[in-house]
């Protein structure tokens, strides 16, 4: 290598904010070397880090990888089949390959309709009181948008501009799902879900003008029980010029629908919310955090952690035309995503400049049904209102529940939504240790341990061979195999009890069932 | 048992019993303009309150009026179907339904309401007022068990081995408990049978594990964190890195000793007679737990009616009057609030054509509510309701009024502000300025 090329290679070290303090990959969570090239995400995280004299942590391995990666994006964790076929992969892009095919299983619609729900505030009860059909009608309408891939713009206009009954015509759900209905109410909706702002903190004048947009959306029942016509309101508005939020104004005759001179506004590409609101939701809800964070308190004086990344983000919807699907591969393939959750160097810079991975726990949805996968068995919901009593078909999985008054004291417990309001604090993945007490000691765990199939066929399978069974569970409950220490630590726990072998494995299960590195995304 | 105040104990099993709660818990790691609530914003609480403690027994469905605390033998069998003789109780001029002869007898104990209404006939709704003391709004406002958990809870002064707010077994879920106020102060509900053999409080009390085995699963636990250990610590990661041990040992002595019924007499036990009422509650009052929540359920009774009052109603009455004597003889009555109700009464005119084919619907109307101890006066009947119990006839009494009359006998004071994390101003309960329907406090039967 000649001299010059040695001073970019400095120069190059030094721009990644390189040497790093730690001096080796931590195993088996780290690597050394990046198995994916840079991309533009990356270099607009990485220019906020220098600035902010920051370095970003090292690649994650394709242990953490695979297992991250299915959470982040199906809401699933992979069978030990499909971490296997994974580890043991040798072709280069294999990372992108797997993200590819992730984006197109169906439990990809189930997962992020789930966190569309929330937003959307699909429940049946109070205080949203959509009803069990309608319910239905909006899920089906959101998961099968996700699906198809709908353009975002489409999503939005659709929402916002339907009409007709809440048990065929999906979308005419977001309207009702609004506490009180009123215009206000509904603006304060339509702000937070698609502006990503609280509509309580504008100025009042600003709210009213805002209000407008909504004052011809009228609700009539039929003879069915709980259908209900979402509609215009045929008494025509006086002609007026109305107000958008960002100060322009529009003039609108009598005749006109005031939600679609609205919808038109909020879904071009120079309106200075829409976009920017979207790419940072889709990014805190894979990186845990957003660029504006909270991702629904966009003001002026909350500015984004890093503005060059938010922008860099919008543009390339705005260039995809509205294409969500390009957003997340351009994430899931970025070197910022697909970093370690083990710092350089912990503080709150680090992570709202997202130096590493953000650590977190599992959803309660996606914690029940991880659980339910490792180990074979099934739950049941139920809603608890007998109005018409629901009970959902055993082996449904949480994550693909349509109902946000559809339950388990499970998923209460563990902070699910209640989706009231669908701000992003509702959904609440603190730890508390109620949650960790239940997990370490509740008899609905232990029942599930005790009877599960999954044990079980690993015990048919592997036999007396102690490794091969250690190897086994933790492949198919950490989607790694064992360190050393592990296996001889599991080892000994055999060796020393007084337990039967099949408690034993009982209790691997428990304890694996039970560590940081189940529970969370890391 | 443990007193309730002993001020210099604020250890790490406080922080950590703060989380049996179900409580968000700790600092909200970074999470800026989320929910950890602003302390200054309680109520003034007033220096002399007399009552701690709250039980509630929530008559999940809406109980009927008719066949409990309001009998109305003169309307006719289209009214009280084959409940026709009510009886007289330990107070004069008191007369309640045939089916409750036990709490006959303990009458000069709690007060009747007789005239509650709220108009609205839709549980989820109907619920949400009741215990709440509101209309529906924009926002969704804390239960008076949230509020109750939040104004005498951990933040002021509360050091239970158990969480503030306890539910009996399960949730009530009409709505989210808490509100706006966050998982902080959400209940814990308990899970299990209190009448089993053991209650086996979920994550509290395991089942059919030895002491030895919990202990070396454990050790094997920690062994194997391997990412835990590889994580430094930062406020995010760190309730994930704690020691299992550490948790269990801190946590497991005394809450096990307060779930565990076995340490009462035999003889009690069946006096409240093995169902899920009561007797926990009891317990729970005496370690100070300052709400619990008997979620009481099959009263939304529209067919087979009068088939599930005469299961039903002795069940209720046997638990209900155990409770009130085993607090009384206890001293703790005076410091108890016993609050029974539902979300409304039931149609006084029995419903006998098909498909009800004698059932009862919702009723808003007109209901009963019936609250005892701390500080309501026994022996007193609020309001009355009209020759069939349709509608009130006389002092009628709102949601609100209930509420606020518990809160001013907790010492909370009901004109007070909620702190609400998004900044917007909440108060405690509607106000009559505001065109809140309001009869007033229940001075009348307020000792205070």
């Amino acid at each position: 290598m000649n001299s010059t090329a040695w001073i970019a290679c400095i120069a190059l070290v030094m721009l990644c904010g390189l040497p790093r303090t730690s001096a080796q990959a931590v195993r088996p969570f780290e690597q050394d070397d990046w198995p994916i090239p840079a991309n533009i995400v990356v270099e607009q995280v990485l220019a906020g880090l220098r600035e902010a004299g920051l370095a970003p942590a090292r690649p994650c391995s394709d242990e953490v990888f695979i297992r991250r990666v299915f959470l982040d994006v199906i809401g699933a964790v992979p069978s030990a089949a499909e971490a296997v076929k994974f580890l043991e992969d040798k072709s280069p892009n294999k990372r992108a390959a797997l993200i590819d095919s992730l984006l197109e299983r169906s439990e990809f619609a189930d997962y992020w309709a789930m966190k569309w729900c929330d937003l959307l505030r699909v429940k049946a009860e109070f205080p949203i009181n959509l009803w069990p059909n309608a319910v239905q009608a909006y899920h089906r309408w959101i998961r099968d948008a996700v699906a198809r891939n709908m353009p975002y713009d489409q999503f939005a206009r659709e929402l916002l501009t339907s009409s007709g009954s809440n048990f065929r015509v999906g979308p005419v759900n977001f309207y009702r799902a609004v506490q009180g209905r009123t215009p206000a109410a509904i603006a304060g909706g339509v702000a937070l879900t698609f502006m990503g702002t609280r509509f309580e903190n504008w100025p009042p004048e600003k709210r009213s003008a805002m209000e407008f947009f909504f004052s011809r959306v009228a609700f009539k029942s039929t003879a069915e029980w709980k259908e209900e016509i979402v509609h215009l309101d045929p008494n025509p508005v006086a002609t007026c010029d109305a107000v958008f939020p960002d100060g322009s104004t529009v003039h609108v005759n009598p005749g006109d629908d005031p939600r679609r001179i609205f919808a038109d506004w909020l879904i071009a590409a120079d309106n200075p919310w829409f976009a920017r609101a979207a790419v940072n939701r889709i990014w805190a809800w894979l990186l845990g955090r957003g660029i504006v964070h909270e991702p629904d308190d966009f003001r002026p004086d909350n500015p984004p952690s890093t503005e060059r990344l938010l922008a860099c983000l919008e543009s390339e919807l705005l260039k995809a035309k509205y294409d969500l699907r390009h957003v997340y591969r351009l994430i899931l393939n970025s070197r910022t995503y697909q970093q370690s959750s083990i710092p350089v160097k912990a503080n709150d810079k680090a992570e709202a400049l997202f130096a590493h991975y953000l650590v977190r726990r599992l959803d309660p949805e996606v914690l029940i049904d991880a659980i339910c996968t490792v180990l074979g068995s099934t739950e049941r919901y139920t809603s608890v209102i007998p109005e018409p009593f629901t009970v959902i078909p055993e082996g449904e999985r949480a994550v693909a529940l349509a109902d946000g008054s559809i339950s388990s004291p499970f998923l209460d417990m563990f902070g699910r939504p209640a989706r009231d309001t669908g701000l992003w604090s509702e959904r609440n993945n603190q730890p508390t240790d109620a949650q960790r007490l239940y997990l370490l000691n509740s008899s609905h765990i232990q029942r599930k341990i005790e009877s599960s199939r999954r044990v079980q066929e690993i015990l048919a399978s592997s036999g007396r061979d102690r490794r091969k069974v250690v190897r086994a569970v933790y492949l198919a409950i950490l989607s790694r195999g064992p360190t050393d220490a592990e296996v001889t630590a599991a080892s000994k726990y055999y060796d020393n009890k007084d337990l039967n072998g099949k408690a034993a494995l009982d209790d691997l299960v428990w304890s694996l069932i039970n560590t940081m590195e189940f529970t969370c995304r890391h | 048992m443990r007193a309730v105040n002993q001020p210099n104990d604020l250890t790490r099993r406080e922080v950590l019993m703060r989380g049996v709660a179900g409580a968000a818990g700790m600092a909200l790691l970074g999470t800026p303009g989320a929910l950890a609530l602003p302390a200054q914003s309680a109520p003034a609480t007033r220096a002399a309150s007399r009552a701690g403690s709250v039980i509630q027994i929530w008559m999940w469905g809406g109980p009927a009026h008719l066949d409990t605390f309001d009998p109305k033998p003169e309307a006719g069998g289209d009214y009280c179907g084959p409940l026709n003789k009510p009886i007289d109780t330990n107070v004069d001029g008191l007369r309640i339904g045939q089916l409750l002869p036990l709490l006959a007898k303990q009458a000069d104990k709690y007060a009747v309401i007789r005239s509650m209404t709220h108009g609205v006939n839709a549980h989820e709704t109907a619920s949400y007022l009741v215990q709440t003391g509101r209309q529906p709004d924009r926002l969704v406002y804390p239960g008076v068990g949230a509020v109750i958990s939040l104004f005498k809870g951990y933040d002021h002064g509360y050091r239970g081995a158990v969480a503030p707010y306890i539910v009996l077994t399960e949730a009530q879920g009409r709505f989210s408990e808490v509100g706006f106020l966050g998982q902080r102060y959400k209940p814990f509900a308990t899970g299990g049978d209190p009448n089993a053999q053991r209650f086996a409080v979920e994550g509290i009390i395991a089942q059919g594990i030895t002491e030895l085995r919990q202990r070396s699963r454990r050790e094997l636990l920690e062994s194997l964190e391997t990412f835990a250990r590889a994580t430094p610590k930062t406020p995010r990661t760190e309730p994930f890195q704690r020691s299992a041990q550490d948790d269990y040992d801190l946590m497991f002595g005394e809450a096990r000793k307060i779930f565990d019924l076995s340490a009462e007499k035999k003889e009690l036990r069946d006096r409240y007679g093995r169902n899920t009422f009561g007797l926990m509650a009891r317990r729970l009052v005496e370690h100070g737990v300052p709400y619990i929540t008997i979620n009481y359920k099959g009263w939304d009774t529209h067919k087979q009616h009068f088939q599930t009052m005469n299961r039903k109603l002795p069940e209720m009455d046997q638990g209900m009057a155990a409770l009130l004597e085993d607090l009384s003889s206890r001293g703790l009555l005076d410091r108890t609030i016993v609050w029974w109700g539902g979300e409304f009464g039931r149609t006084p005119r029995v419903q006998w054509e098909p498909p009800w084919n004698g059932g009862r619907g919702h009723h808003g109307a007109c209901f009963s509510a019936v609250v005892a101890g701390g500080g309501f006066k026994g022996g007193t009947v609020v309001g009355q309701s009209d020759e069939h119990g349709m509608n009130v006839a006389d002092r009628p009494v709102s949601p609100r009024d209930l509420i606020a009359s518990i809160y001013t006998l907790l010492g909370i004071d009901p004109e007070g502000v909620l702190p609400n994390p998004r900044g917007i101003e909440t108060r405690l309960l509607p106000p009559v300025e505001e065109g809140a329907e309001s009869g007033g406090l229940l001075r009348e039967i307020m000792a205070v």
